[in-house]
């Protein structure tokens, strides 16, 4: 399937100094139809390997449904999705989590009853090898994996400086911080592709700034590729390398940030020029 | 000490032991709730359907032999051979994996998403079906289940607390029946803890129970994770099958002591697995206790027949999500 990659791409060092490489995916002529509505209406795009890319557009646009196509959470009924250069057949999204492929949500679908700790363990489920039975009766084993896991973990709650509410049962935390939790859960999977539904709605300016950094961080420090969704159209240009415009299902602009900024569609969309 | 207050601490006794029978029930149907939200009616015949299907093995009873006899008119029973107890329950617990697969696929992996009074509906029609298919199978006869298990009052207990009390008092009266029974339950109970707490799949199991979406997008398979509670509400209902009918034989009357383990459910809510093992021990001492105190001396006695209920009402009234259950607030 190597004539669907694009070959112009060559690997190239941001400003900031971080890699950005071939394509992780690519989205086909893609056409998702829920009855007689059209959500998403053949939109083509890609992601490259290290790069922060966004989806931006006005609400009802399509963007979360984009989101859900990608993590298997809906099946186009047309287009064809390409990862790591192979084309993906139609998946349920756990079998597109085990890919290496985990995401958040935008209203926070988080485990309410388990604690925060527990919470990020679930992250690790798909690095836990040893199967039910060999960790029923070899309690060796699944230890041993419990410490690694474990470690993976703490490094995770580190990084996002949430060591203090570990143990706290998640359903008891504010907004705010339940949306890094969800964050840590994704991030603990270490995942070749996170993807984030807006990271950033219903927060205040210092929690968006907070959650920014974070993003950019995880970025930075992982190389981890990061596909989200944003409506803070500000927030978006500072963190993203590339962006995809989408309004009424229809992708009306792609490109850098500048580019995307310039682009009269886009403007239109925003400001709300009457379609006819 | 007094006579009558040793009577009753018999009678607590008792009523414990009968407790952790209904809490074992009650403990099938709080796993497949919490994580599917289907309320199983079908968990009593599951315990029948387990019990029949032992003894059956056991017996090395043809399965579907009335049918077959019917269609090519032969005249086979048995096998003739008689198989282990030990081997015959690990043979009953792969049936029950087997059965809970099959009620995944067939039926309820085709009602994901429905109103849970149609879940509700799809598990009374599966409790019917399961009746006819464990008739089917293993004739309707009512069979003597012995996998070995101690029987009897136990004498030496009698005999070495009867110097506690006067002239009056021969010494606690309970079988060991109900003693190995409690047992069993304490010890599936801590596997079942363990299980939940410390293995990857009981880790997806309640990841499962809390958020199906989440659960999703860290890589569960909702479908094998359904199976799998399926199947331990089976094993559950296997421990509870062999305990009730080594009690009171295999008989079709099993079924309905699922009834029995809705007033449990009432008490200790739908969710909570401590729940129904203290809602259990409450109904099962409660009951014993009332008809002692107040049922036998004051109303004529059989009060064991409804107290369960009566106290499952209270309690719906005053607090209807149970001791343990999750708190219901309303956000306006």
């Amino acid at each position: 399937m190597a004539n669907s990659m694009k070959d112009t791409y060559e690997p190239y060092v941001t400003e900031d100094g971080r890699q950005i490489g071939g394509v992780l995916m690519e989205m086909k002529n893609i056409t998702l139809r829920f009855g007689g509505v059209v959500a998403i209406k053949d939109i083509s795009f890609d992601i490259r390997e290290g790069e922060v890319r966004a989806i931006i557009g006005p609400n009802g646009a399509g963007k979360s449904s984009m989101l859900n196509v990608i993590s298997g959470f809906y099946n186009p009924q047309e287009g064809e999705v390409f990862y790591k250069g192979e084309k993906r057949p139609p998946m349920r999204p756990y079998q597109v989590a085990r890919l290496g492929i985990a995401r958040t949500f935008q209203n926070i679908a988080l485990f309410d009853g388990m604690s925060v700790l527990d919470n990020i363990m679930t992250g690790r489920l798909n690095h836990m090898k040893a199967g039910m039975w060999k960790q029923a009766i070899w309690k060796g084993a699944a230890e041993r994996e419990e410490t690694e896991n474990r470690e993976a973990v703490e490094k995770v709650i580190d990084f996002l400086e949430i060591q203090a509410i570990r143990k706290t049962p998640v359903g008891r935390l504010p907004y705010g911080l339940k949306k890094r939790v969800e964050l840590a859960r994704a991030l603990a999977a270490e995942p070749s592709l996170l993807l984030l539904d807006e990271p950033m709605a219903g927060m205040n300016v210092e929690e968006k700034e907070d959650m920014s950094r974070f993003i950019l961080d995880v970025n930075d420090e992982f190389g981890t590729t990061i596909a989200l969704i944003e409506h803070d159209m500000g927030v978006v240009m500072d963190l993203s390398d590339r962006v995809v415009v989408m309004d009424y299902g229809k992708k009306i602009g792609d490109g850098t940030p500048d580019e995307v900024r310039n682009n009269q569609d886009v403007i239109d969309a925003y400001l709300g020029v009457s379609h006819d | 000490m007094p006579t009558e207050f040793l009577y009753g601490v018999e009678v607590v006794l008792n009523g414990l032991m009968a407790g952790v029978l209904y809490a074992l029930v009650a403990l099938g149907f709080v796993l497949i709730f919490k994580a599917s939200g289907i309320f199983n009616y079908a968990q009593g015949v599951l315990a029948l359907f387990a019990a029949l299907t032992l003894v059956g093995i056991m017996e090395g009873q043809v399965p579907f032999a009335h049918l077959i006899n019917a269609i090519f008119g032969t005249e086979i029973h048995h096998f003739g051979w008689h198989v282990p107890a030990v081997l015959a329950i690990l043979l009953t617990a792969a049936v029950m994996v087997l059965l809970a697969w099959c009620v995944h696929n067939f039926v309820f992996r085709h009602l994901v998403g429905q109103e849970p009074i149609i879940l509700f509906m799809a598990t009374i029609g599966l409790a019917y079906f399961l009746e006819g298919v464990g008739d089917l199978m293993w004739g309707s006869n009512i069979k003597t289940l012995d996998v070995g298990l101690p029987q009897g009052a136990s004498f030496w207990l009698e005999e070495n607390t009867a110097f506690l009390g006067g002239e009056e008092f021969y010494g606690f009266f309970i079988d060991k029946l109900d003693m190995v029974a409690t047992l069993v339950a304490v010890l599936l109970v801590i596997a079942l803890v363990l299980f939940s707490q410390y293995t990857k799949q009981g880790r997806a199991m309640r990841a499962v129970a809390d958020d199906h979406q989440a659960a999703l997008s860290v890589g569960i398979s909702l479908n094998f994770i359904w199976v799998l509670v399926w199947s331990l509400a089976g094993f559950v209902a296997l421990v509870a099958g062999i305990m009730w009918g080594a009690k009171s034989g295999v008989q079709f009357s099993l079924s309905l002591i699922a009834l029995k383990a809705l007033p449990v459910l009432m008490l200790g809510g739908f969710t909570s697995i401590p729940g129904a093992i203290v809602g259990g021990l409450i109904i099962g001492v409660g009951e014993k206790l009332f008809e002692f105190l107040i049922g036998a001396p004051y109303l004529g006695g059989a009060t064991e027949n409804w107290f369960a209920y009566v106290l499952a009402l209270i309690f719906l009234v005053f607090r209807p999500q149970g001791l343990f259950g999750e708190k219901i607030i309303e956000r306006v």
